[in-house]
């Protein structure tokens, strides 16, 4: 299947849409040695804390709830994964599923990438009180979303498939020369 | 708009991301069938309808996603307390400092 040009914007921030990206849903007791390891097998992290990330070469992990990761690698890369993880934790309660096709990704950068995430979302993006590591799911205008802080002024942000043209456009809406309001 | 401490995220967080789910501590009969039309009219419908202290379930519904319970002052809107799921419900008089 040929795959579309993948689209950016730049304006107070810069958007980009990720691209295929690999997404393993893992759910089981998070703080078990077997999930632990099966997380550390997969793509060499901890278990993140609650709302934090875990980022390294070979991908992510997010805290999604008490009882649920993502593990965010190279698409293509998910199957496999999610297969390993299932023959490492047979006997215990779990669940890991591939799900990349579910949801798309993308990328927020620049100066002015904080205040276009703040214009959508009922979360303090103040510097101090979101910094690199820090996860919020959350909503962003009207729909679902989760975002986290990859470095400075860095953010990736994923949502439901069915709503990423409209994510996309709300993004680059709300990162419109012009629509700093300097708050951050 | 309320500002709502999820016990699962562990952090105060805005109306915005939560649904409201009715009263909670609302005991599913252990035996459905053997219960009478007016038993389950009581289970499915009436409700305590409290002015003041109100025991009710939320859901963090853009978030974790996760039901939790919640005292909320229903004449002032204060949420008095939030608490997971399947913890035992807190005295009002633990979380007004009066006697009930
Ligand atoms: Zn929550």
């Amino acid at each position: 299947m040929a795959q579309a040009a993948l689209r950016r914007f730049s304006g107070e921030a810069l958007i980009e849409e990720a691209g295929p990206t690999g997404m393993v849903t893992l759910r089981g007791t998070l703080r078990s040695g077997a999930i632990l390891s099966a997380v550390q097998g997969a793509v060499g992290l901890r278990v993140p804390e609650v709302r934090r990330a875990e980022s390294g070469p070979r991908g992510s992990v997010l805290w999604m709830s008490p009882d649920e990761l993502m593990l965010i690698c190279e698409a293509g890369e998910a199957a496999g994964i999610a297969a390993g993880i299932t023959e490492r934790l047979a006997g215990e309660h779990f669940l890991a599923l591939d799900l990349s096709s579910a949801r798309s990704r993308f990328r927020i950068s620049g100066a002015g990438a904080r205040e276009v995430l703040a214009k959508g979302a009922p979360v303090d993006l103040a510097p101090r009180a979101f910094g690199p590591g820090d996860l919020r799911r959350t909503r962003l205008g009207s729909v679902a979303v989760a975002f986290w802080c990859t470095g400075p002024d860095m953010f990736e942000l994923i949502c439901f498939r069915s709503v990423a043209d409209h994510v996309y456009e709300w993004l680059c809406l709300a990162a419109r020369p012009g629509g700093r309001v300097h708050l951050y | 708009m309320l500002l709502i401490h999820c016990p699962y995220c562990d952090e105060t967080l805005p109306e915005l991301e939560f649904a409201h789910a009715g009263e909670a501590h609302v005991a599913r009969p252990e035996n459905p069938s053997a219960q009478s039309d007016a038993e389950w009219e009581e289970f499915l419908f009436i409700r305590r309808n409290v002015k003041g202290p109100h025991y009710e379930r939320w859901r963090h519904t853009h978030g974790c996603g996760r039901f939790f319970n919640a005292v909320r002052d229903t004449v002032s809107d204060r949420f008095l307390a939030t608490y997971p799921a399947g913890a035992p419900r807190p005295s009002l008089a633990s979380l007004t400092g009066e006697s009930e």
